[in-house]
C-alpha cells in the first residue's frame, strides 16, 4: 500500500485532468488546460518514483529518455497537416503500452474482477495498437486511404473476434498464468484491430482515430484496476467516456453514424465512385482572368481545404484575402467542420497563418453568406462542397452537411488535377457551367493570382 | 467497502465525469481535444514504470522497459503536440491570456 499523501496527491492529479478535458473544450482556456494536465502528469510520475519500490531504475529512466528524445522533436517538428498521424500514432503506442502492462500483471492479478480486466485490457490495447498504425498508414498514403475490404472481410475480422473472446476465455481460466497464452490473445487482438479499420474509408479515418482514442482510454482505465492504481482508473476512464462522446459528435458533424463508418463498406454500393478521372469537359481559366473576376466582385469566400493545407498555402491565401480586402472586396473564409483532416483541423492551419477569427465562418453562417457571394474560391476542397451530398442518395457523402458553394454567383475551384478528393467521389460541381477551374499546385496558383492582383 | 468495488465505484463516476465534461465543444476543438485526451491516457506511464521496476527475469523487464518507452511517447509526445496546436489559437486581440512556459 502506498501511503496516504502520496494517494491524495494521485487524486490531486486526476481532479487536474477533469479540469484540463474542461479547460480543452473552450478555446479561452484550451491552452491553460493542456499545460495544466502535462503539470499533473508530471507530479504523478515524480510520486511513482519516491513512493514505490523500484528496481532497475537506471533502466528506467533511460528508457523514458528514449521516450522523450524520440516523441518531443516528433512532436514539436510535424507539419500541422501532418498532425492528424501523428495523434494516431501517439494513441496507439499508449494502446500498446497498457496492453502490454496489463500482459505483465496477468498471473498476478487476483480473480474475477481484476483479472477479467487485466485480459480485456490485453486484447484492447492490441485493437488500439493496431488499429492506429493502419490509420497512420491511411493518413500518410502509405496504403490506400479508400476502403480496403478483403472478399471474405466479415466473415474474417467475425472470426478474430470469436477467437480473442474465446483466448481471453481460456486465459481467464487459466488464471493468466501462461504467458504464451496472453502473448497469443495479444497477437489475434492486432489482427482484429487491422480488420476493424482496412474497410474504412479515408474520411472517416479522424473518427476512428477518436474511437481508438477511447479504446486506449478504457485499457488504461482496466489496467490501472489491475494494478489497483486510481489515477490510471480515473484517467483512463475520463478519456474513454469523453473519446466516445467525441468520437459520436465528430460523427454527427459529417452526417455519419459511427457503425456505418465502421461497416458501411461491408455493405457494398456505399463506395460507389472510384479514383477515375472523368473525360468530360471542364471550363478552366487562367490566373489573369480568375484575378480579374476577383477583384471586381463584392462579396469573395473563400473555401480552403485539405489541399491548402498540403501546399502549405495558408500565408498566400491570407495575402490574396488581404489584397482584395484593400481593393473594398468583402471577404471571409467559409469552414466547413471537417476541412483538412480532421474537425477543427483548418481553423489551426488558418490561425498558424494569422487569420483573424472573426473571418472564419462556420457552417450555417457561411451557407447563408454563399447566397449573396458573387465568387466562391474554392482551395483544395473537393468532398465538403460536393452537392452529391446534398442531391445523390446513393452516394458515400449523402447526408454529410456541406458548404453550399453552388449557390455563389460563382465558383472558382483550385485544383491539382481532376482527381476525385479524399472520399474517392466524382464532384458534379466542377463541370457546372458557372464553375471556373485554376489548375495547378495551391500555393503557386494563389501566389500567381496575387502577382495578378496587385497588377490590376 | 471492498477494494475492487470501490475501484469500480470510481470507475463509474468517471463514466459520467467524462461524458458531462466534454459533452458541449465546439467542432473547432475536436482535433484540440482528442489529443489533449489522448495525452492524458498517456498517464500508463505510471503503470508501466511500476511493471517494470518489479519485473522479474530479463524477458519481463525487457517487455516493461518497451511498455516504459511506449508510454513516454504517448504521455510526452501528445502533450506537447497538443501545445503546438493551441499556440495557434493564441487570440490576437488578448495576447496577455497565454501562459508563458514550456510542456512537459
Amino acid at each position: 500500500m502506498i501511503p496516504v499523501w502520496a494517494q491524495l496527491t494521485y487524486l490531486g492529479a486526476a481532479a487536474c485532468f477533469v479540469l484540463a478535458l474542461k479547460g480543452l473544450s473552450s478555446p479561452r482556456t484550451a491552452r491553460a488546460g493542456n499545460l495544466l494536465g502535462a503539470a499533473a502528469a508530471l507530479v504523478a510520475m515524480v510520486v511513482t518514483f519516491i513512493v514505490y519500490d523500484l528496481d532497475h531504475l537506471g533502466l528506467i529512466l533511460a528508457a523514458i529518455a528514449v521516450g522523450c528524445i524520440i516523441g518531443v522533436p516528433a512532436a514539436r517538428r510535424v507539419a500541422m497537416t501532418a498532425m492528424p498521424q501523428l495523434v494516431a500514432l501517439f494513441n496507439g503506442v499508449g494502446g500498446a503500452a497498457a496492453g502490454l502492462v496489463a500482459y505483465l500483471e496477468l498471473s498476478a492479478a487476483p480473480t474475477v474482477f481484476p483479472l477479467a480486466a487485466g485480459v480485456a485490457t490485453v486484447a484492447v490495447g492490441g485493437v488500439a495498437f493496431s488499429g492506429s498504425v493502419i490509420t497512420f498508414l491511411k493518413l500518410q498514403e502509405l496504403i490506400t486511404t479508400r476502403p480496403v475490404t478483403p472478399p471474405a472481410g466479415p466473415v474474417l475480422f467475425a472470426a478474430s473476434l470469436v477467437v480473442t473472446v474465446v483466448l481471453g476465455v481460456i486465459v481467464y481460466a487459466d488464471g493468466g498464468g501462461a504467458g504464451w497464452l496472453g502473448a497469443l490473445l495479444g497477437l489475434v487482438a492486432l489482427v482484429v484491430g487491422v480488420l476493424l479499420v482496412l474497410p474504412v474509408g479515408g474520411a472517416d479515418v479522424p473518427i476512428v482515430i477518436s474511437l481508438l482514442n477511447a479504446f486506449t482510454g478504457m485499457a488504461v482505465a482496466a489496467s490501472g484496476y489491475v494494478l489497483g492504481n486510481a489515477l490510471l482508473l480515473i484517467g483512463g476512464t475520463l478519456v474513454g467516456a469523453s473519446g466516445s462522446i467525441l468520437t459520436r459528435l465528430m460523427a454527427q458533424a459529417m452526417g455519419r453514424s459511427v457503425v456505418s463508418i465502421l461497416f458501411g463498406a461491408f455493405k457494398g454500393g456505399s463506395t460507389a465512385g472510384g479514383g477515375v478521372v472523368s473525360e468530360r469537359p471542364v471550363r478552366s481559366a487562367g490566373a489573369d482572368d480568375i484575378a480579374i473576376m476577383l477583384a471586381y466582385a463584392r462579396r469573395v469566400i473563400v473555401v480552403p481545404g485539405y489541399g491548402l493545407a498540403v501546399a502549405q498555402a495558408q500565408h498566400t491565401v491570407h495575402e490574396l484575402v488581404e489584397l482584395l480586402e484593400k481593393r473594398g472586396v468583402e471577404t471571409a473564409y467559409a469552414i466547413h467542420p471537417v476541412a483538412g483532416r480532421m474537425p477543427g483541423h483548418m481553423n489551426v492551419l488558418l490561425a498558424e497563418a494569422n487569420v483573424p477569427y472573426e473571418q472564419l465562418l462556420e457552417m450555417e453562417t457561411a451557407n447563408g453568406q454563399l447566397r449573396t457571394a458573387d465568387v466562391a474560391l474554392v482551395v483544395g476542397a473537393n468532398d465538403v462542397v460536393n452537392p452529391a451530398a446534398r442531391t445523390s442518395p446513393g452516394s458515400p457523402i449523402y447526408g454529410m452537411p456541406i458548404l453550399d458553394v453552388d449557390h455563389a454567383a460563382a465558383v472558382v475551384f483550385m485544383k491539382r488535377s481532376m482527381r476525385p478528393g479524399f472520399a474517392g467521389i466524382e464532384n458534379e460541381l466542377l463541370y457546372d457551367p458557372r464553375t471556373t477551374l485554376l489548375f495547378g499546385d495551391a500555393k503557386a496558383s494563389l501566389t500567381a493570382l496575387v502577382s495578378a492582383v496587385k497588377a490590376l | 467497502m471492498d477494494p475492487s468495488i470501490a475501484l469500480l465505484t470510481i470507475f463509474v463516476l468517471a463514466v459520467f465525469t467524462g461524458y458531462e465534461v466534454v459533452s458541449k465543444v465546439s467542432s473547432t476543438l475536436h482535433t484540440p481535444l482528442m489529443s489533449g485526451a489522448n495525452a492524458i491516457h498517456g498517464i500508463i506511464l505510471v503503470g508501466a514504470v511500476i511493471v517494470a521496476g518489479q519485473a522479474d527475469g530479463a524477458g519481463e523487464l525487457i517487455v516493461g522497459l518497451v511498455a516504459v518507452v511506449l508510454a513516454t511517447l504517448n504521455l510526452v509526445g501528445g502533450f506537447v503536440v497538443t501545445d503546438r496546436m493551441l499556440e495557434m489559437f493564441r487570440a490576437k486581440k488578448a495576447p496577455q491570456q497565454v501562459e508563458a512556459g514550456g510542456a512537459e
